[in-house]
């Protein structure tokens, strides 16, 4: 696909990079010279210097023919406006981010009367996710796939669990739990596990569950899974204030921590059932006096990375809290990815996963069978769905007698609205949708599962 | 200060006065009274004083908070004055000192009487003390910003420094049309109850002065019985347009518009209206006890209204009462009905803001970072409302505290001194024993009176502009 993205900061170079790999045609249009010069020294991408709202520049970057154009400035305006003129321009479907929270109850009006494909809100999103997380109070991380049908919990086993030096394919025996486990991630490497693959504690691992298995399945591995009733919020910005309007909502108390005076009120005259405190919260007396050692989960969402790192390491160490960390920059990932902080939350990459989907979501009714394509574990792994054609090699095989590739799972079956969690003795029938989670990349077909 | 603008403000005032007393003239005509002549005389001297004032262009239109305050006290004063002069000159009332008080009473809205023998007076007299009460509800000076020309900001001024309640809003841009429909909604009301009073065959002259009275929750009635003579049919209408004045009259203002929505958001109504039925099913259990209690509830409810929206008519003599049932009456004294209503005292919006800054002072001692926005009718209480509030409170009590310490030099016992006090600051009328609702003030001395005349105005006025007219800093340059 021919994709212009506007606006080359974080965000865009992000997308840029990543819609590079997936083999898409990129120009990038930004007003600053040096910000176009970065992406296209390292990417293979075309650079257009210029206001991504003028129709020339747009014209020059060709619009005509384009099949999607991605809005990522700063300014919300500005991105609707390139959306508008785009679409006018040319025959393309349209993407902006728009952050201001004071269009979020507009966003589909907007949507529609702009006639636009997708509208993110950075901050939203993000809090989205961590509501989703907070959920399942010790899962440290939830994919989505399947159009949110199935989730996909990643935890780490912590020390002396049951499931230290099991063999996968003892677990529904011996926990009496049905639970597929897709991926495990052993220090840097991920693996896409057959039954014989024994576990160790540390392990990462992904599973597939319905919800009430996995609360099952975290008691009985020892983690415990006591619902969130206390929240302790760490900056007072908009994801905050998403945060606490559904938290509010679902009857958690919510506490937050902010530090300039006008905000606070703010935050105060919008929620008045949550407490708002006044404070510079590295001052550790401040988070003692105000309970971390009774709060279910702490979210530590100032604007400096340095800060919530600290704050989440304070947190970890004091409180069974479940930790949340905000990350913005995505740079020295590795560093980060090895301290103990918790949940690590990147609104950059959020947005960027967010629209990447929609992207491929485009894009893959036109070539192969896959009907969605997911990055999981990182982006370490994929998570393709498949729609089970009449003429399939795999049809009415029950599945321990295929011959799968390495390093691939059949991991879910969707079957007239039920989800299916496939042991041995299942076999696939037309008209199922199938997710397949693998570390090979560019499946086609089905069939193209079968070694 | 600019004196000139307050003085042409003060001719205006006693003009008006002379127009309004154009009509207790004709009630006297009409029953052929000759205490009717005092109302002329009196028209007479306010015009005297009160054209050349007029007349006299001010030098300087500079008009601000201060002019506006003074205005609005010494308007009242003057009113006072001026209106006593009938009943002093015509002999109805001997002493002029009760003719004052009872001016300032009606003026006010309070209704505190020190005659003993009501039915006595004539009926041009019983029509005035009546009639002020309805220009002292809604106020002498609104009325006189919905028909004098006046330009800029300075009603805003009189506005707030003579309406009730913490902070006051305009309900339309021009201040005059606010001034006006304010007015026709009052007038409105007022009217709806004679009608009904007469459908419900109540004598033409009771009907209008009952509806006066009650329109501006003063509470003189023209019997010495008070509302017990009449019908229960009548005893309900007036019962519930007690109530019905008690509300923010912004508030029909916006079911005039059909405005349903944001009326039924109003925090305060919905405090008044619990405090009410709480009131009144308390007073019904402790009078009646469960056997008695729907046919004790009449009773409750209508004392309860006429106390909570400081009217102070009254059916039965509620001195009589068990002491818990006295005891919740005197607490509603204290509470009154809602701001931008006719009704005196604290106000419901007051007490209901005054409790949420004691949450937030619990929850700020818990957690001494904490921020907290407080929020009334859904919006934010800013931080003056909030202090002016609390400095209010204060100086209620003080003026309470020193005014019952003034008053107990009468010797008379602890219950009548409080609830006197309590009657006339809180501008209800009758309170317990001895100024219970058979009794009257006028065995009080001079100096008891005065301070409880200081009392009523400073009850109507809300307490600032009469204390910024004692003020020295008041007058000096």
């Amino acid at each position: 696909m021919k994709i212009i993205i506007v606006g080359c900061g974080k965000v865009g170079a992000a997308l840029a990079e990543q819609l590079d790999k997936e083999g898409h045609e990129i120009t990038v249009i930004d007003t600053k010279a040096s910000a176009i010069q970065n992406v296209s020294n390292t990417l293979d991408v075309l650079g257009i210097v210029g206001n991504g709202a003028s129709y020339s520049t747009q014209l020059e970057a060709g619009i005509e023919d384009a099949d999607l154009l991605i809005a990522v400035t700063d300014s919300d305006e500005l991105n609707l406006l390139c959306c508008l003129i785009a679409k006018k321009a040319g025959n393309c479907q349209t993407i902006a981010r728009v952050r201001n929270p004071q269009y979020n109850s507009e966003l589909d009006f907007i949507k529609k009367e702009l006639g636009m494909s997708m509208i993110i809100n950075p901050e939203l999103e993000t809090a989205k996710d961590i509501i989703r997380l907070t959920r399942l109070p010790s899962a440290s991380k939830i994919d989505v796939f399947a159009k949110g049908k199935v989730e996909l919990l990643k935890i780490q086993i912590p020390d002396g669990s049951v499931l230290d030096n099991m063999q996968i394919m003892n677990i529904p025996a011996r926990l009496h739990c049905n639970v597929l486990v897709c991926a495990v991630e052993r220090a840097d490497k991920v693996f896409i596990p057959s039954g014989s693959f024994v576990l160790q504690a540390k392990d990462k691992i992904s599973f597939v569950a319905t919800p009430k298995n996995a609360l099952d399945f975290f008691n009985k591995i020892g983690i415990s899974t006591s619902t969130v009733k206390n929240v302790m919020i760490v900056g007072g910005g908009n994801i905050a204030v998403y945060l606490t309007e559904r938290f509010i909502e679902m009857g958690i108390k919510v506490k937050i921590i902010e530090q300039l005076f006008e905000r606070c009120e703010q935050l105060s005259e919008r929620f008045p059932g949550a407490l708002i405190i006044n404070a510079n919260a590295s001052d550790n007396n401040v988070l003692i006096e105000e309970g971390i050692k009774d709060m279910d989960a702490f979210i530590s969402l100032t604007n400096l990375d340095e800060e919530n790192i600290l704050l989440s390491l304070y947190a970890r160490k004091n409180s069974k809290a479940k930790v949340f960390t905000k990350i913005t920059r995505l740079t020295y990932d590795e560093i980060v990815s090895n301290m103990d902080l918790g949940i690590i939350v990147k609104p950059k990459l959020i947005t960027a996963d967010r629209i990447i989907q929609h992207a491929r979501a485009m894009q893959n009714p036109k070539g192969s069978n896959v009907e969605t394509l997911y990055k999981i574990v990182d982006g370490k792994a994929e998570a393709l769905e498949f729609h089970v054609s009449s003429n399939s090699k795999l049809l009415d095989i029950p599945l321990y007698k295929l011959k799968l590739k390495k390093n691939l799972l059949i991991c879910c079956i969707y079957r007239n609205n039920k989800i299916i969690i496939p042991n041995g003795q299942v076999f696939l029938k037309e008209g199922d949708s199938v997710v397949i989670v693998t570390t090979n990349t560019g499946l086609d077909d089905l069939d193209d599962i079968l070694d | 200060m600019n004196k000139s603008i307050i003085l042409h403000i003060l001719g205006w005032i006693l003009t008006v006065e002379a127009a309004l007393m154009i009509f207790p003239c004709i009630v006297a005509a009409l029953y052929q009274e000759n205490s009717g002549f005092a109302f002329l005389i009196t028209i007479g001297i306010c015009l005297l004083a009160g054209i050349p004032l007029i007349l006299k262009k001010p030098k300087s239109k500079l008009f601000f908070s201060r002019e506006g305050i003074i205005s609005v006290a010494l308007g009242w004063l003057i009113l006072s004055i001026m209106g006593s002069l009938p009943f002093y000159i015509s002999g109805a009332i001997p002493s002029y000192v009760d003719a004052l008080f009872e001016t300032i009473s009606g003026f006010t809205t309070t209704g505190a009487s020190i005659l003993s023998d009501v039915e006595a007076l004539p009926k041009c007299m019983l029509f005035w003390r009546c009639f002020i009460i309805w220009i002292g509800g809604m106020g002498i000076l609104l009325f006189i910003l919905a028909i004098m020309p006046m330009t800029g900001g300075e009603g805003m001024h009189i506005l707030r420094a003579e309406s009730p309640g913490p902070s006051i809003s305009k309900l339309t841009p021009r201040l005059k049309t606010t001034a006006l429909t304010l007015y026709i909604i009052y007038f409105g009301i007022t009217l709806l109850q004679c009608v009904l009073l007469l459908i419900g065959r109540m004598p033409l002259f009771d009907a209008i002065t009952l509806s006066l009275s009650t329109a501006g929750t003063g509470g003189f009635a023209i019997k010495n019985s008070s509302i017990a003579d009449y019908s229960v049919f009548n005893q309900i209408i007036i019962g519930v347009f007690m109530f019905l004045f008690g509300v923010n009259f912004n508030i029909y203002y916006l079911l005039l518009f059909r405005k349903f929505k944001l009326a039924l958001k109003s925090e305060e109504l919905r405090a008044y209206i619990l405090i009410v039925i709480s009131s009144i099913v308390l007073i019904a259990l402790n009078i009646g006890g469960p056997a008695k209690f729907f046919s004790s509830l009449h009773d409750a409810a209508f004392q309860v209204s006429s106390i909570i929206t400081t009217t102070g008519f009254s059916t039965v003599d509620f001195n009589s009462w068990p002491t818990f049932s006295k005891s919740i009456l005197v607490v509603i004294m204290f509470i009154g009905a809602c701001a931008g209503s006719t009704c005196g005292s604290i106000k419901v919006s007051r007490i209901v803001i005054l409790f949420k800054a004691l949450g937030k002072e619990l929850s700020f001692l818990m957690h001494k970072r904490s921020v907290k926005i407080l929020k009334f009718n859904g919006a934010k209480i800013e931080h003056e409302v909030l202090r002016s509030t609390n400095v209010f409170f204060v100086s209620y009590i003080f003026i309470f505290a020193i005014s019952v310490l003034l008053v107990a030099l009468d010797n008379f016992d602890f219950t009548s001194s409080f609830t006197a006090v309590a009657a006339t600051l809180n501008n209800i009328g009758p309170g317990l024993e001895q100024v219970g609702p058979l009794g009257n003030f006028s065995s009080f001395s001079a100096l008891s009176k005065f301070v409880m005349m200081f009392d009523m105005l400073a009850g109507r006025l809300e307490i600032f502009p009469v204390l910024l007219l004692f003020t020295p800093g008041t007058w000096k340059k």
